[in-house]
């Protein structure tokens, strides 16, 4: 009989999370701890953090922006030793990343956002969007140096 | 100045102000819109403002702490002033080459050298 107490061999979960600052930054230390363990240094988790806080930002500003503010927002992620998934899903209507204007621009330099977007396809590895653009799927591929 | 409540320590020196954020982390909306606040009532109470932002506490930002930099450069700009940002580590400083912010903020290593670089 297997010990239902027992850890699962690779650290994963799937969570609905509210738009509550101590629920985001609790699921943050849950990924980036398990993160920790599997031998991922300061700077990839610092990549991995950041991704996952922009794609909740996105999720809850504009996914969820005409929908009542108690929505919640799916996670789930796998952390093992080669590699960290993310799955965020809203709500929403969903958008097209294509669309998405270029940041970094001259014209949109001063623009006060628009930038999650790019910091995630900065950081993660991979990143792909579900067809009805309300579900982003990240994942962060441990660099050889980290072992 | 700041309130009591506020998430800044705000320090002026030869007609410099140093801010400094007490969080390390500079992530949750709320208070991103706060320090906001606070900024723009240093930049409106202060006559040709020479703002220092020290970074030396940070570890982590979001795309909406950049967002409110912006506007607090926007506003430093319409009184005058000016707006150096410091102490930034190079995890922190890769977020604004990747989105090139550090063509639009005038950036120092330390806050000593940015207080040195006043017009």
């Amino acid at each position: 009989m297997p010990d239902p107490q027992a850890q699962p061999a690779t650290p994963q979960g799937r969570v609905e999370v509210a738009n509550d600052r101590s629920a985001i930054t609790a699921l943050g230390e849950r990924v980036l701890a398990a993160a920790e363990i599997a031998g991922y240094s300061e700077a990839s988790r610092f990549a991995v953090r950041l991704a996952l806080e922009e794609a909740l930002v996105n999720a809850f500003r504009h996914g969820h922006k005409d929908l009542p503010k108690n929505e919640t927002v799916g996670v789930e992620f796998e952390v093992d030793e080669r590699s960290i998934r993310l799955v965020v899903t809203d709500r929403g209507p969903g958008f097209a990343p294509d669309d998405v204007p270029d940041p970094t621009s001259d014209e949109n330099l001063t623009k006060t956002s628009g930038r999650g977007l790019l910091l995630m396809r900065a950081y993660m590895t991979e990143i792909t969007h579900n067809q009805a653009g309300n579900q982003i799927r990240m994942r962060y591929c441990k660099p050889a140096s980290e072992g | 100045m700041a309130s009591e409540d506020s998430r800044l320590r705000v320090t002026v020196e030869d007609g410099v102000t140093r801010v400094d954020f007490i969080d390390r982390n500079i992530l949750d909306e709320a208070n991103i819109k706060a320090i906001g606040e606070d900024l723009a009532q240093i930049i409106e109470s202060t006559d040709k403002p020479k703002l220092i932002i020290s970074f030396a506490n940070v570890d982590h930002l979001s795309s909406a702490a950049l967002g409110q930099l912006i506007s607090v450069n926007s506003k430093i700009r319409e009184h005058s002033g000016q707006l150096r940002l410091a102490d930034i580590s190079p995890q922190i400083y890769e977020v604004f080459a990747i989105t090139k912010l550090n063509k639009l903020f005038e950036i120092h290593e330390t806050a000593a050298e940015a207080a040195g670089s006043f017009s």
